[in-house]
């Protein structure tokens, strides 16, 4: 095989990876914050995949326009999730958040059947089928837009976390939880808007996936176990961690298809993750506990 | 004398009332009431899209075989939701539920699943569409099927190949071998080894690329198979992964002289919906019918009236033929009896069919041998049969357009 075929192959690969580690840093986010593992992650997702084609089959609106509106919708329904529904578990034991989070998640694969059924669905732009040639590199046109809003929406995250109020004060949520109480901070609005942001997130990037893959109600499970092996490898409540994560794994996954098997790629991805367990626990880039 | 004939006509007669008190409402009751039929088809999950074309078969068959004189059935449902536990789990729930007889599932895993259950409890399962060689090789009394094995899917594609090619006068030097890695594509891709030398065949195959059947992007596959430098595409697959991989041929500029698939996914309506232009020029190589039987235009008229949008295919015809050989069998069976039924499926002859072939019959194995299988051609949006010679209503485009000159 030829030198271009692996450049072809990891450019792909690192693009996907972006997107992967956009819908990661939600989680990462979320967990980072609040200290709640969301199991219904992927199924979040799916609900932004879903609105992103009834918008586009319906009023012919590109996903990548109506990425933000949708991170919109999702920030509101994570807020809501987080104030409504998840607050009340937060000093409860970690089996009942699971549960809580497990059942949420089957509910929301069992209502997207209900109301979509059971076919896959796509968009079909008038870029679907669009790629651009750099000399021998062609690069598929969708992952490339897809790859770069990824780039975008993670900068401003890291952007309003470092540098807006808001985020400062959720970082120091994060940090000190009764230090941020004692000076005042409304903490549960906080860990809503934080829960809020991570869907955001998860809200964006599944918006750009349905540029790149097909969307079936059970495609959540699939992608919320995809978030826990990226933010694990990247390091679970680190930013930089979910979307470095993210490229590996994509990268991982598209290398291993082209120098081993195709159909053995997620093998790899999953002995990356028994890798870093087994010599970096805490990840990558996590933070090991004190 | 009087007495011994007094007590012998008693004893007759007592043992000929008991027998019809007992068995009478049995046999009215098979006669009358509908045969119970489980149908098992996997209407969620990765195969969601045919297991819901298969359905359509289920859905106009009760009027034809009303038509044909024959009893309508009854249907009990169950999704598999492409999974073979869940596939193996619904079979034995339906079977509790009274399914007198099975019919499914598609898929050879979950088929394999279907057909040790229906073995164990000893009901009828008749095999609509899976090609595995295994699941007739058990020694089963309980398993029919009305569907070519891989071997002999192989060799007729084989067969019409070399006739299209030969028509053509153009055929690929190599191919690259891409299959979805489940029971059925691995059964295909060493029936491919077993039977391909037979064919003395135009084309080496350079490699062959196993891919996962729940795949959602299939770059990789594609980059790799170009990289080849393969001629041809040689493909065993199922709907999405079809479609995923002509997206996928389309955005990394590659044109091979033909795709020729050796299963489902290329012809079926979903995919020649949602590429349109792109969709035209593979060439499946499959299971099919005889437009010319009687049967076949009533199925065609029937699909037709309810799915307008819809063309016949193999899903709607072996689905079809699944039934037609359930409610035959209960006919001439005159029982709902699990082992009259296996007995007259076992004895099933009929000529008045719609698959290609001289007809339904089944070896001591339970498998219809007889079957033949033809090479279509997607064109504008629809099929044409372009081989074997004498039952073709077109001729082959090879090789096929080129996807950036489709305007």
């Amino acid at each position: 095989m030829s030198a271009d075929i692996y450049l072809n192959v990891a450019v792909s690969g690192l693009l996907t990876g972006l997107v992967y580690g956009l819908m990661a840093l939600g989680l990462s986010v979320i967990f980072g914050v609040v200290r709640v593992v969301n199991f219904a992650h992927g199924e979040m997702m799916t609900i932004a995949m879903y609105l992103a084609i009834v918008l586009f089959q319906s009023f012919g609106l590109d996903p990548l326009v109506m990425m933000v509106p949708i991170a919109g919708v999702l920030f509101c329904f994570g807020y809501a999730m987080q104030a409504g529904l998840i607050n009340p578990f937060i000093n409860r034991p970690e089996h009942s958040q699971f549960i809580l989070l497990v059942a949420l998640a089957i509910i929301l694969v069992n209502v997207l059947l209900m109301i979509f059924g059971p076919d896959a669905r796509s968009v079909q732009t008038s870029y679907s089928y669009d790629s651009f040639a750099f000399g021998r590199l062609i690069v598929d046109a969708t992952k490339l837009y897809a790859g770069g809003a990824a780039i975008v929406v993670a900068a401003a995250l890291f952007a309003f976390f470092k540098f807006a109020d808001i985020g400062k004060a959720i970082r120091a949520c994060a940090d000190n939880y009764t230090g941020a109480l004692v000076v005042g901070l409304n903490v549960k609005h906080l860990y809503a808007l934080t829960f809020g942001l991570g869907a955001a997130c998860v809200g964006a990037a599944g918006s750009m996936l349905t540029l790149i893959i097909d969307v079936t109600p059970p495609l959540g499970p699939q992608y919320t176990l995809l978030a826990f092996v990226i933010v694990i490898t990247g390091g679970l409540g680190s930013m930089p961690g979910a979307l470095l994560g993210g490229v590996l794994i994509g990268m991982t996954e598209a290398l291993a298809g082209l120098l081993f098997t195709p159909s053995a790629k997620s093998m790899f991805a999953f002995a990356i993750l028994v890798l870093v367990l087994l010599f970096r626990p805490q990840g990558i880039l996590g933070k090991r506990a004190s | 004398m009087s007495l011994s004939f007094r007590f012998g006509l008693s004893r007759r007669h007592l043992l000929a009332s008991a027998a019809a008190t007992v068995f009478a409402p049995a046999i009215v009751r098979a006669q009358g009431a509908a045969l119970k039929v489980g149908v098992l088809l996997p209407r969620s999950g990765a195969q969601a899209g045919i297991g819901q074309d298969c359905f359509r078969g289920v859905e106009v068959t009760n009027p034809i075989l009303k038509d044909l004189g024959l009893g309508e059935l009854q249907f009990l449902n169950a999704d598999t939701e492409t999974n073979v536990e869940v596939a193996r789990s619904r079979a034995e729930k339906l079977i509790a539920d009274g399914a007198q007889l099975l019919m499914g599932a598609f898929d050879s895993g979950q088929s394999s699943a279907i057909a040790q259950v229906a073995e164990q409890k000893g009901i009828p399962y008749v095999i609509n569409i899976a090609a595995a060689p295994d699941i007739t090789e058990q020694g089963y009394k309980f398993v029919f099927r009305n569907f070519p094995t891989a071997g002999m899917i192989l060799g007729d594609a084989f067969a019409n190949q070399k006739e299209i090619f030969a028509e053509a006068g153009s055929a690929p030097k190599s191919v690259v071998f891409m299959h979805v890695n489940d029971t059925f594509g691995t059964a295909m891709q060493k029936g491919i080894g077993a039977v391909m030398p037979k064919f003395n065949m135009p084309y080496e195959i350079k490699e062959t690329i196993a891919y996962d059947p729940t795949a959602r992007d299939l770059s990789v596959e594609i980059a790799k198979a170009k990289a080849t430098g393969a001629e041809a595409l040689l493909v065993v697959s199922r709907l999405n992964d079809a479609i995923l991989l002509t997206r996928e041929m389309v955005k990394q500029r590659w044109t091979p002289m033909g795709v020729l698939s050796m299963g489902p996914g290329w012809y079926e309506d979903q995919y020649l919906k949602t590429l349109g232009k792109l969709g035209d020029g593979p060439l499946s190589f499959v299971p099919w019918y005889d437009p010319n039987k009687k049967l076949s235009k009533a199925l065609e008229a029937a699909v037709a009236k309810k799915y307008p949008e819809i063309n016949l295919n193999t899903n709607h015809i072996y689905t079809f033929e699944a039934l037609l050989i359930a409610a035959d069998a209960y006919k001439r069976a005159g029982s709902a009896d699990p082992k009259a039924l296996a007995d007259a499926i076992r004895a099933t002859d009929i000529k008045d069919n719609v698959s290609t072939g001289p007809g339904i019959s089944f070896n001591a194995k339970g498998q219809n041998d007889k079957l033949k299988n033809a090479g279509i051609q997607n064109r504008g949006g629809k099929l044409v049969t372009v081989a074997p010679k004498g039952a073709t209503n077109a001729k082959a485009e090879f090789p096929m357009t080129p996807y950036d000159k489709r305007g």
